[in-house]
């Protein structure tokens, strides 16, 4: 026998276990078949699809290039003033909270209960919070601010934590025996080590806040999500077309801004 | 640029060797931000006296969503379990799709750039495309219902699972796959058993991490009409009823809860 058969022999058989997942997944994939019914679909569907490719290929230019305050332009700059204010705020916010959340800087109870909150926080769709803060601030872009904020802490404040729980304790063990106060701990022991990342993940958020605050403008929050949407219901499809394009765009760039600037920073 | 306007510092060592010490650019970031969010400030009307005066209304709802009203749960069964087949059906099908798109798209498998760009380009054109944009334009296609919603959900996987599985193909150890063209495999047969068992892990584990974010994505899709629970919220918010939101929020969080729990052990077994 060669080695190279010892080595096959060796590998772990678990034949079983794999059958028994994809046995389990087709199960749930023929379940879930039901939910499609392609009855809706006919030829008024295929028109529209033309149409809509149509649109998209001869967009508006008037409404696309022009500068007032119903142009594409002006509206793209408020989708991402949202985007970027909720970031802010949801980055502020976070940063106490990752901190109650971190097990090994606050009592096991307290990061639980912490935890559990950011669950919630996370789990309620963005349109929700969206419809509730209309409530507070009135319809307008400051409610889409709000909602951008508070979506934004479920994710900023569990990667923050992940962040938190990793800090290198030597460094600072190291500083009190060469007598530093608590403050230098702080200074040069704490934020050197967090502020990368921290940068990094409110960064990425931006990135995908720019995707959500161009849809909070549905439920009259302000941003490019509500012209879009009447364009769509109007079956206005060049109009659709060039406030996609737009928002297309910007978001690319923005992907490609963010992506460059995290790339710095992890390296340093 | 900067650093014509700030001439770097000059520190002289003790060994005698000058050396430049750049100058740091914080003050340029910072008034960069300050500028930035100033002028967000402005065109958003974000106004610190709205939001203390009002705020406590934000915590009325809430408060009237507790305690939910637990006879709502009968009634949002349905829409919980059409929410959950979606995505089921949208993620498998998205990540299935993705694999085709990905070998196409990955420059060390395909040779010719602009195949691998022209995919490249499709993939990250779908990405930008905002869920819910996605849903709109799939309920005129598809009419009301799930079927648009699956679409969307289906599209978004794609695009997701196919832009980190490229990535993977492109970084992987092209060692064996070479061994295995030069004693005469073909390509496929050389990708099925050098390549493809070193994305595996990373392909499911991928694949199951955005079937949870498809969970949350599918509970909004509703909103637009396409099927799912969302509808219910859109509703009772509509109605004011708020402790019935309150039951579904309940019943979401605990679902999403469990999916994640229970994908988060498959993902840690595979890594």
């Amino acid at each position: 026998m060669t080695t190279v058969e010892k080595q096959l022999l060796a590998a772990p058989r678990n034949y079983r276990y794999i059958l028994m997942v994809t046995v389990i997944v087709l199960i749930l994939f023929g379940w879930s078949l039901s939910a499609v019914n392609v009855q809706g679909m006919n030829q008024g569907g295929m028109k529209i699809a033309g149409n809509i490719l149509r649109g998209i290929f001869h967009p508006d230019l008037d409404l696309l290039l022009a500068v007032s305050k119903q142009s594409v332009l002006y509206l793209l700059v408020q989708t991402a003033a949202i985007a970027f204010l909720g970031t802010l705020v949801g980055a502020v916010l976070s940063v106490p909270l990752a901190f109650l959340a971190a097990s090994n800087v606050v009592p096991k109870p307290v990061s639980w209960l912490t935890r559990l909150l950011l669950i919630f926080i996370r789990t309620i769709p963005a349109l929700v919070y969206g419809l509730m803060f209309i409530r507070v601030t009135g319809p307008g872009p400051f409610a889409g601010v709000l909602t951008i904020g508070l979506t934004s802490i479920g994710m900023l404040a569990k990667l923050y934590v992940d962040a938190i729980e990793e800090l290198d304790t030597r460094v600072l063990e190291s500083m009190t025996s060469i007598g530093c106060t608590t403050f230098e701990k702080i200074r040069y022991g704490i934020i050197p080590q967090l502020m990368s990342v921290f940068l990094s993940v409110t960064i990425y958020r931006f990135d995908m806040n720019m995707r959500e605050a161009s849809i909070l403008g549905l439920v009259g929050a302000g941003g490019i999500g509500a012209p879009l949407t009447f364009a769509m219901n109007g079956y206005k499809w060049n109009q659709v077309g060039s406030i996609l394009i737009g928002l297309v765009v910007l978001i690319l760039i923005i992907e490609l801004m963010s992506n460059r600037i995290r790339a710095k920073l992890v390296r340093g | 640029m900067y650093d014509k306007i700030f001439p770097p510092k000059q520190v002289v060592l003790p060994s005698g060797k000058t050396v430049l010490e750049k100058r740091t650019r914080l003050p340029l970031i910072l008034i960069i931000l300050i500028a930035a969010t100033l002028l967000s400030v402005n065109l958003t009307g974000f106004s610190l006296k709205v939001l203390f005066t009002r705020l406590s209304q934000f915590f009325v709802i809430i408060g009237q969503m507790i305690p939910p009203k637990w006879e709502y749960f009968p009634h949002l069964w349905d829409a919980l379990l059409a929410t959950l087949q979606m995505s089921l059906l949208g993620s498998i099908v998205g990540a299935l799709l993705a694999l085709p798109f990905a070998v196409l798209s990955s420059s060390n498998i395909v040779r010719n750039p602009v195949v691998t760009s022209v995919f490249k380009t499709i993939l990250s054109l779908i990405r930008t495309v905002p869920t819910l944009v996605s849903a709109i334009i799939a309920k005129f296609i598809f009419g009301l219902g799930p079927t648009a919603g699956v679409a969307a959900i289906l599209l978004f996987t794609l695009s997701y699972v196919g832009k980190l599985l490229y990535e993977q193909i492109e970084n992987v150890d092209m060692g064996p796959y070479e061994a295995m063209e030069s004693i005469g495999m073909t390509r496929v047969q050389a990708f099925r058993y050098a390549i493809f068992p070193q994305v595996l892990p990373g392909y499911l584990s991928t694949s199951l991490f955005c079937f949870e974010g498809n969970v949350r994505y599918a509970a909004i899709l509703g909103y637009v009409g396409a099927g799912g629970i969302g509808l219910l919220i859109n509703e009772n918010i509509g109605w004011r009823d708020y402790s019935s939101v309150g039951m579904i929020i309940l019943a979401l969080v605990v679902t999403v809860y469990l999916i994640e729990t229970v994908s988060e052990h498959f993902r840690k077994k595979l890594i």
